[in-house]
Order: structure tokens, then C-alpha cells, then sequence
């Protein structure tokens, strides 16, 4: 008796280790990204301290989602900006000066995602992609696990399109400076802290400006104050309250 | 939110209702010279969203006897209130305050009786005159244990090792209660579904007094 057929085929169909939200904003010289520096397995903070936005020559990518098809992306992106700088692909005449821009970085990774979730096994992410586009202005785009692509002025993923979108939105001006485009990020960072169980307090910022493209270190956000309400320090749970939370 | 459910057999698996609320906790009980101190984180969580930051897990049973609450907040609330409701009758029908170990058989008989209707894992500790300081744990099923030092809740499974290395019988309140928040803090550091800020009580013959700690004795790791 054969034994039955084994399918071949791996599929990608739920996410092991996992980054949660990544948030992007325009401002007048530039663009912002945070992210927190936390990896998620399930529930479990599985490890601190892990830079979720990474630098591909001129362009930064943010991913949240499952982290392994991030670092597999990075791989690709790595490969094909070595692929641009060592060969002349076609005659001088038409080649372009600049090479890959942000926005074709996004593009390519529109390809990649859409091609990846034809066939069943998408890269489970979210990216963001930061610098400048075909033109030289700031450049903000998106990329979703099925190849869904977005370029806005301000983008947010996972927890962040539900939670630091409408203050984004309240807040963006087309003049924001770099200080209040921070304050700005750093405050729905804090409102994700609270509210995502999957955050942690520990970001990281990347500013694509003044054609430089850089990270920061890890920093951790202070949050003492948003604790010390007195409606918080109040107990409810003695005999005389309900019981409640 | 379409990815929750998708998400149902990942590395987070809840036998909770889709949208069902969860105190996916932290919850400790430890003993000292003379009473207890218990302790809770204060997430309350509905899936990954922190429905209430500043949650209360800890209700008070009777005058010396508190309960930590963890798994669907509905189902401890409930049960909280049905044990309240007994020791109260209880003080009435004796004229003696009631003891830590009928709370805990009271709470054991209608979480073992309703068990496949109930989501809660409880720690019930406090001081009574003719035991003394006593915590007891229940456990999903219905199984109760008196036990040394009790933690229990999502979050207490990575503190396990913490704990078993660091308890020691006969501290003093402030000892108990700074091994409390540190277990917590650590809890809290790794469990998705545990944090926020701590909350404790110390419970003696004299009275129990309350704490609320939002500078935590341990964060997110730097390494």
C-alpha cells in the first residue's frame, strides 16, 4: 500500500515571531519612522532590544508582522542593490542617474508581495518604505501582506492604523517641522504602549532627510506620568465597590 | 479585526469567546510573619487590545480575605460576588468572621460545578483567627490546593524559576511585598498580556493596607 501523498509545498499560514506597529510621518524637510524594538512569539515578549527599521541604501523599510520574511526581504533588497551597482544593465543612454529611489524600492517590493500571495505562501508583513521618490520630494509608501501599496503622508500598521491614524490625521500639516513631526510620533507611540499588548516602550525613530538615511539607537519612552491619575490609584475592588475592574 | 481570527491557532491559542475579555494576568499571593501580601499587575486585555490599563484584580472577599482574579473577567466577577454574598451569610448564620479556607471551598465548589461554562483561575489568600495567614489556589478546573505561596495568570509562568529561587518562609511584610512586585515587574516584562502598573495588599489581623506601583522594580530589557 502506497503511503498517502505528502504535500510539498510549504505555506506561510500564521505568523511565529511577530513585530507589531510601525508608523511613518512626512514633514516639511523629510519623512519619520518609529517602531518599538520588541519580537513577539504569540503572547510572549521574546526579545527586547530588535531594530525593526532597517537602511537599504538610501531608503529605510520598517516591518511589522512575522519577522523571519523580513529578514528574508532584506536579503532580496540587499542582493538586488548589489545587482544595481555591479551591473550595467542597459545601454547608458536610457539608464537612469539615480538608482533605486524609495518609491522603487516600494514598487519592487509590490512585485514581490503580490507574487508571493498569488502562489499562497505571502510574506506575512506590513513595510513601510521611507526616503525620496522618482522626483526628489519625501517619499512615504506602504506594502501589505497581498500587495495592497498605499503612499501617503502618513501611514500606520498593525495596531497603529486603528490607534495612532486619527491623531495622525488630527495633528499632520504639510509644515510640520522635524521637532513637533517627533512629538508627534513619540506621542502615538505612548498611546500604543498603553493600549497594544503586543508594544513596548522601548522605540526607535529612522529620518530620511537632506539625502541622508538614519536610525537611532533604542530609547525608552517615559511614561511614568500617564499613571498617576487618582482615578487610577483608586481601588475598586473593597467590599463596599462592585467588584469591577 | 480579520486577523484575530486567523490568528486563533497561532502561538496564541485562548479558549476564551472571540471578543471575549481576559485578565491574561499576573497574579501572586506570598505569605509573611503574620499575614499575606497578594499582588496584581492591572492589564485587562481583549485579545491584543488593552480594553483597561488600570484594572483592580484584586477584590476583597470579607474583612481579611481577598481574591486575585485571572481568566475571563466576567466569570471571576461573577464568582467574587456569589462568594461575598456566602461569607456574608456566613458571618451572620456563625457571628464569626469567616475563614480563608471556607472562601476557598466555596469558590472551588462553583467554579467545579460550572466548569465547563467558566474561564478563572483564582487565588483566594488572607488571615483568619484560627489559622493565621493561608493562601489557597484554584485552578481552572476546580482543583483547590493551599499552598506555601501562590502565582498564577499567564504572565506566571516566566516567573516560576524567579520565585521558586527566591521565597523563603518568615519575611516581614516589606520583604514579601518587594519579592511581590519584583515577581510581577518580571511577569510583566515578558507577558504580552500582563502590565501596566502593580497593585498589592498587605492583609493582617490589624487591617490590610493597599499599594499602587507604576515605577516598576524591572522594565524591558536593554540586552
Amino acid at each position: 500500500m502506497l503511503p498517502a501523498a505528502v504535500p510539498s509545498r510549504q505555506h506561510t499560514v500564521q505568523p511565529m515571531v511577530t513585530g507589531t506597529s510601525v508608523l511613518g510621518i512626512v514633514y516639511d524637510k523629510g519623512v519619520l519612522l518609529a517602531a518599538d524594538t520588541l519580537l513577539s512569539y504569540g503572547s510572549m515578549a521574546k526579545a527586547q532590544n530588535i531594530p525593526r527599521l532597517h537602511v537599504v541604501e538610501n531608503t529605510v523599510i520598517g516591518a511589522s508582522g512575522e519577522y523571519s520574511d523580513f529578514q528574508r526581504i532584506l536579503e532580496i533588497l540587499k542582493a538586488k542593490a548589489l545587482e544595481e551597482t555591479t551591473t550595467s544593465v542597459m545601454d547608458s543612454l536610457y539608464t537612469e542617474e539615480s538608482g533605486m529611489t524609495a518609491e522603487n524600492t516600494w514598487n519592487y517590493l509590490r512585485m514581490l508581495l503580490y507574487s508571493r500571495r498569488s502562489k499562497f505562501n505571502p510574506f506575512w508583513n506590513e513595510l513601510l518604505v521611507a526616503g525620496k521618490d522618482l522626483k526628489g520630494k519625501p517619499f512615504l509608501g506602504s506594502v501589505d501582506k497581498i500587495g495592497t501599496t498605499v503612499r501617503d503622508n502618513f501611514i500606520a500598521t498593525g495596531f497603529g492604523a486603528y490607534l495612532a491614524m486619527p491623531l495622525l490625521r488630527e495633528k499632520w500639516r504639510p509644515d510640520l517641522t522635524e521637532g513637533e513631526a517627533r512629538a508627534l510620533l513619540e506621542d502615538c507611540m505612548k498611546i500604543l504602549f498603553f493600549r497594544d499588548c503586543r508594544a513596548s516602550p522601548r522605540i526607535q525613530l529612522a529620518k530620511c532627510a537632506y539625502d541622508e538615511v538614519l536610525v537611532s539607537e533604542p530609547y525608552e519612552l517615559d511614561t511614568a506620568a500617564a499613571w498617576q491619575a487618582e482615578a487610577y490609584r483608586q481601588s475598586v475592588g473593597e467590599l463596599e465597590d462592585d467588584g469591577g475592574w | 479585526m480579520t486577523t484575530e481570527v486567523s490568528m486563533m491557532h497561532s502561538a496564541e491559542s485562548q479558549n476564551l469567546k472571540d471578543g471575549e475579555v481576559s485578565t491574561g494576568t499576573t497574579i501572586i499571593a506570598i505569605p509573611f510573619q503574620g499575614g499575606v501580601v497578594v499582588g496584581a499587575d492591572s492589564r485587562t486585555s481583549t485579545g491584543s487590545y488593552v480594553a483597561v490599563r488600570t484594572s483592580d484584580k484584586i477584590a476583597c472577599l470579607s474583612d481579611h480575605i481577598y481574591a486575585c482574579r485571572s481568566g475571563s473577567a466576567a466569570d471571576t466577577q461573577a464568582l467574587t460576588d456569589y462568594i461575598r454574598y456566602y461569607l456574608q451569610q456566613l458571618k451572620i448564620e456563625t457571628g464569626r468572621p469567616a475563614r480563608v479556607k471556607s472562601a476557598a471551598h466555596l469558590l472551588q465548589k462553583l467554579v467545579y460545578q460550572n466548569k465547563d461554562n467558566l474561564s478563572a483561575g483564582m487565588i483566594v489568600a488572607g488571615w483568619d483567627p484560627v489559622e493565621g495567614p493561608a493562601i489557597y489556589s484554584i485552578a481552572l478546573g476546580g482543583t483547590c490546593l493551599k499552598v506555601p505561596f501562590a502565582f498564577s495568570g499567564s504572565g506566571s509562568l516566566y516567573i516560576t524559576g524567579l520565585l521558586d529561587s527566591e521565597f523563603r518562609e518568615n519575611m516581614t511584610k516589606e520583604e514579601a511585598r518587594t519579592l511581590v512586585k519584583k515577581a510581577l515587574a518580571h511577569a510583566m516584562a515578558r507577558d504580552g498580556s500582563s502590565g501596566g502598573i502593580i497593585r498589592t495588599v498587605a492583609i493582617t489581623a490589624e487591617g490590610n493596607d493597599r499599594d499602587y506601583t507604576s515605577q516598576l522594580p524591572y522594565g524591558p530589557v536593554s540586552y
